[in-house]
Parts: C-alpha cells; structure tokens; sequence
C-alpha cells in the first residue's frame, strides 16, 4: 500500500513578463488501488499538475509538497521519479528519431527494474503486452512515436504503464483523438494493469468519455489551478450535464 | 628541386571556396611557396581475387575529371607516381577491400590515387585514415558501366592530423555509386566528395557522418554535377559539434545541366550542437537549368539538443546521460545503418560512443 500525496502545491511558468501562476494550492491523496479522475476545462492547469509531479523542467515549483510513501518528489530527478514508481501517459508523446520501441523499452524496463530483463523471458512479455493492446509485432521495431498515428502514440504509452509497473500513473488526456474502439482497447490496458498490481490513477480529462470504462472512485473538479469540487462518481454525471460554467464563473 | 610548371595562386581566405577554411591550420598544403613532398598513401596488404594494385608513373595516367581545387592542382602538378586499384570486370568482391594508410612520419604529402570499377562489378572499399599526417591527395574513381561501387572512407585521425582531399567519382551508365563519409578525427579536414556522371541511368547516394570537438575543423564540401539527362543523386549528411571552437562547414552544391532532363536528386543536412562555443555552417545550393526534372530539393537544419526528448526518456526511468547517448546514437543511425557492413556499422557507432565520452555527454 502505497500513498502519493500532494500538498498546497503552487506552480509557476516562466514567460516573457515574468512568472505566471498556474497551479495555485492543490491538496489531494491517492493510494494504491484507487483511481482519482481530474476533470476541468481547457486551462485550468490539470496538465500542469501532471507535468510537475512527473519534473518536466518548464514548471517551476513555488511552493508545497509532493511525496511519495513520505519521500521528497519534489527534490528527484525526472528519472528518479519514474524509479520511484511514478509513470506520465504523456497527451502528446515526443518523437525520437533512430531509437527503435524495442530499444527504448529494453533500457525504460531496465532502469526502472534496476537490472537488464532476462533476453528469454523478455520478447515473450513483450509481444504477449503488445497483442492485448491489439498492437502489431511490427511495431517493435519502429522508431519511437516516429509517425505514429494519435491511436498509436496512445496504446504505445500503456504499452509502457503494462512493462514499467509503477505504483502510480498519471494519465493525462490518454482519452484525447482517439476513436470508440482504441478508447476502449487503451481503458481495458489501463483496467488490467490496476487489476493486475494495485495501481494507484490520476486520471486527467476534459470529457466523461473515458469514465464509461475506467470507473474513477473519487472526482475532483478542477478549475484555475486548484480543486474546486470533489465527489464520487456522481459528480462526472454532474458535469456530463451542466459542463463547467459554473466553475468558470466562479 | 621541382619547379611548378604553373603559377598557383596561393588563397587568402577571401575566396567563396576558401573563406571558412582556417588557412593557417593546413601546414603549407595550400602555399605556393611552399614545397610538399610525394608519397604514395596507401599499403593494400592483401590483394584479393579479383583485384589488382599498382604504382603508376603519371605519364601513364590521364585525370579523368578537372578541378579548379588549388590544393588538388597542386596534388596533380607534384605528384608523379600515382596508386591505381581496379576491380575487375563482372567480379563480384564480397569482403570489404581494406585500404591502409601509409605513415609518412609526419612529414607533410600529396599523394593520387585512382580506383577503377571494371563494368558489372560489386565491391566494397574501405580507406582507414589513422595516424598523424599532413596529407593533400586526390582518389579519382571510375565506375565503369552496370558497376556497384561502395566506398567509405574513414577519418579517424590523431588530434594533429590535416587532410585536405578530393573524392571524385565519375559514374558510368547503370552504374551506382555509394560513398559514406566519416569524419571524427584530425585538426583540420577539408574534404570534397565530388559526383558526374559518364552514362545514364546512373546514381550516387553520398553519405556523411561527422563529430567536431573542441578546436576541431571539419570541412565537407559536396558537389555533384548532373551533367548528363535521367541521373540521380542523394546526398545525406549529418554532423554533431561540442566544445569551444569546434567547427564543422557543409557545403552541399547541386548543379543540373540544361542538358540533364529527367534528373533526381535530393540533398540533406543535419547539424546537432551539444554545447556552447561550437559553429555548424550549412550552405545548400541547388542551380537547376532545366525544368525537365523528377525531381530537386534540398533541407538544412542545426539545432540544439531537445529537450522534450530528454524529458520523455528520463520521464521512463532513463538517466540523463544514457537518454542523452540514445538521442545522438539515434540522430546518426539512419545513415551509419545503410552502410550494410555490420563491423563497420559497429566501429563507426562505437567511434561516436568514445567521442560522446571525451566530451562528458
């Protein structure tokens, strides 16, 4: 039983004029096991959370705290973070030409696991991975994220969450340009792998799409950098209603 | 005492051909005034089937391409015993030819040399630029019609070295010609890998690889000349630079004759600066007489490292320094994967490895 806990957490971006507040006091806990879904309207600073757990060094941290079973976040590196069992399904994976996936998930897996997997076991584990997110074998050997359509970059991504097995993933518009049937082949991924290891999920979206398939026990409202409302599932069919003008507003 | 039977001007630097190359640097190779010796550069210490090694007098050797090089007139003017290797017609050589470079003790040389692809051949050559030399030299290379001919030459000179050269190939009908170029080692290395064609239904695929530390010079100035109609060229080069003062110049120059319908081409170059203080010139320069073409381009880019990559990787658990190494294995791996010789593919990408090392990437 794992907790990642995020307190009065303040974040800043550098611009042109100087520093602009995005995040501004967010408090919120997620164990092992539960599945947290952050809905908010465009610019309310919900990527924003999920880029600054996960150390993306564009967000600067002004103040608050994120910890992990009571280890400093905050004070990892990117690279640690991940090694401490947190995981970002990114919105838009990046392109790295000439590294093959096969590659690249032979080195993620084996920093992660602190030690190379084992070459029999390996290709096995991962082909077994690929062909429950009806990936082809092919795909190994592309480049990474390289002309992949949005669909790919997705499955690719939970690809990741099934052979990293962190304690906590961060999903963050894993929802976004996908169509009915890659939207439910990516939620089954993300289901099995909770099912599978006790997964603690931050589940970023804009639409109550996604909930149809990933039940979410706790939802928060976002809106201008901090939680506005919380509920249980209940709260999803709210918005699915009203929409968010009435945070908006707020 | 030889006398040169031509007055070479010596350039300044001012001249578009000469103004990034840093004259001071090239050990007299350019100067007029200065005597250079000749030498012959290469050792072929195993001689295959198939293939033939001999040491000319020049009054046996016609130059089958003109230059306006001054270093390579030079070359031509001093230079009276030339190395030819020939690759017999319809052989087929399936190792690589290892053409090793002889040492000359440091003592500045010109040296010609002239490969000749008989009709219908397949084969490989390697040429290992090791040591420290001051070398001016010439490879003209024919190919002659239907042959296949991959050459790589290897710059993996000691930090001294200066190599100023011209590989010109002239390419025959149905004939194909591949070259990579990679240069790691040496002070300075001014190089033109040159292209006509002699036939149609020709081509030339020029590679090139490069890594510039710190006070290096790196010079690589492509020219092909699409003299002839339904010919094709692809030119792919890419070069990383770190340190103060590393260098690197690409000049890519395309001309399509107004007799050269039906031609092909398309020419690239990437630069990755790795740090401050380091300078990639890129010059692409596509001159088209004729609009009766498949097809020209060309593309220059030189940025620095991505950021979002190195996020991406380090967000899977990858440190910095490994997520940083697969990034630059991976800029490089399009090209040095299509050399299609595994050891060198491997010697090459290992070459990048130490060189990543040297500069704490």
């Amino acid at each position: 039983m794992s907790t990642l806990e995020i307190k009065n957490l303040q974040v800043s971006v550098a611009t042109e004029t100087g520093f602009t507040e995005i995040l501004r006091g967010v408090d919120l806990t997620i164990n092992s096991g539960e599945t947290h879904a952050i809905m908010g309207p465009n610019g309310s600073g919900k990527s924003t959370l999920a880029y600054s757990i996960a150390g993306h060094p564009k967000y600067t941290i002004t103040g608050g705290s994120v910890t992990l079973d009571g280890a400093d976040v905050l004070a990892m590196t990117v690279d640690e973070r991940a090694k401490a069992g947190l995981f970002l399904a990114m919105q838009y994976p990046v392109e790295v030409p000439g590294v093959s996936v096969t590659n690249f998930l032979r080195t993620a897996v084996t920093a992660i696991r602190g030690e190379a997997p084992k070459v029999r076991t390996w290709v096995g584990e991962v082909k077994t991975a690929m062909a429950a997110l009806h990936m082809d074998n092919s795909f190994a050997e592309r480049n990474l994220n390289e002309g992949f359509s949005g669909g790919e970059k997705k499955r690719h991504e939970i690809l990741q969450l099934e052979l990293l097995r962190p304690k906590f993933a961060i999903l963050d518009e894993t929802d976004s340009g996908l169509d009915v049937d890659a939207l439910r082949i990516v939620s089954e991924g993300v289901n099995r792998v909770a099912e599978n290891s006790d997964l603690g999920i931050l589940l970023i979206t804009h639409y109550t799409r996604i909930l149809r398939y990933i039940k979410p026990d706790f939802v928060h409202v976002f809106a201008g950098g901090r939680i506005v409302e919380e509920g249980g599932p209940e709260l999803a069919d709210k918005l699915e209603e009203k929409g968010y003008a009435e945070y908006i507003s707020a | 005492m030889s006398t040169l039977t031509t007055n070479y001007l010596t350039p300044t630097g001012r001249e578009e051909d000469w103004r990034f190359t840093p004259l001071s640097r090239l050990a007299g190779l350019h100067d007029s005034t200065v005597e250079i010796g000749e030498g012959v550069a290469f050792d072929l210490s195993i001689v295959p089937t198939g293939v033939s090694f001999e040491i000319l007098d020049r009054s046996l050797v016609t130059a089958s391409s003109k230059t306006k090089d001054l270093v390579i007139s030079r070359v031509r003017e001093t230079v009276t015993q030339i190395a030819k290797l020939a690759i017999a017609a319809n052989s087929e050589i399936a190792d690589p030819i290892y053409l090793n470079r002889k040492a000359s003790g440091g003592k500045p040389i010109f040296s010609r040399t002239i490969i000749n692809a008989g009709a219908n051949s397949h084969a490989t050559l390697v040429v290992e630029n090791i040591g420290t030399e001051i070398l001016g030299e010439e490879i003209e290379i024919i190919l002659e019609p239907g042959s296949h001919l991959t050459f790589i030459s290897l710059q993996e000179w000691d930090t001294q070295a200066v190599h100023v050269g011209r590989h010109h190939a002239v390419i025959g009908k149905d004939a194909s010609f591949k070259s990579f170029v990679v240069t790691i080692g040496g002070s300075v290395v001014r190089l033109l890998p040159t292209v006509e064609y002699s036939g149609q239904g020709s081509s030339a695929e020029l590679n090139g690889v490069y890594f510039a530390t710190e006070g290096q010079h790196l010079e690589h100035r492509i020219h092909v000349d699409h003299n002839i109609p339904n010919a094709k060229s692809r030119v792919n080069y890419k070069g990383a630079l770190s340190g103060n003062n590393a260098r690197t110049v690409w000049i890519g120059d395309v001309y399509i004759h107004a007799a050269a319908e039906g031609t092909d081409t398309y020419e690239l170059n990437r630069n990755l600066l790795l740090s401050d203080g380091a300078r990639a010139d890129s010059v692409p320069n596509l001159e088209i007489e004729t609009g009766e073409i498949v097809g020209a381009g060309h593309a220059s880019t030189t940025g620095r490292f991505d950021d979002e990559q190195l996020f991406y990787l380090q967000s899977r658990g990858i440190s910095a320094d490994i997520a940083r190494r697969l990034v630059i294995r991976g800029f490089f791996s399009d090209i040095i994967g299509r050399i299609g010789i595994p050891a060198i593919e491997e010697r090459v990408m290992n070459r990048i490895d130490a060189e990543l090392e040297s500069v704490g990437v």
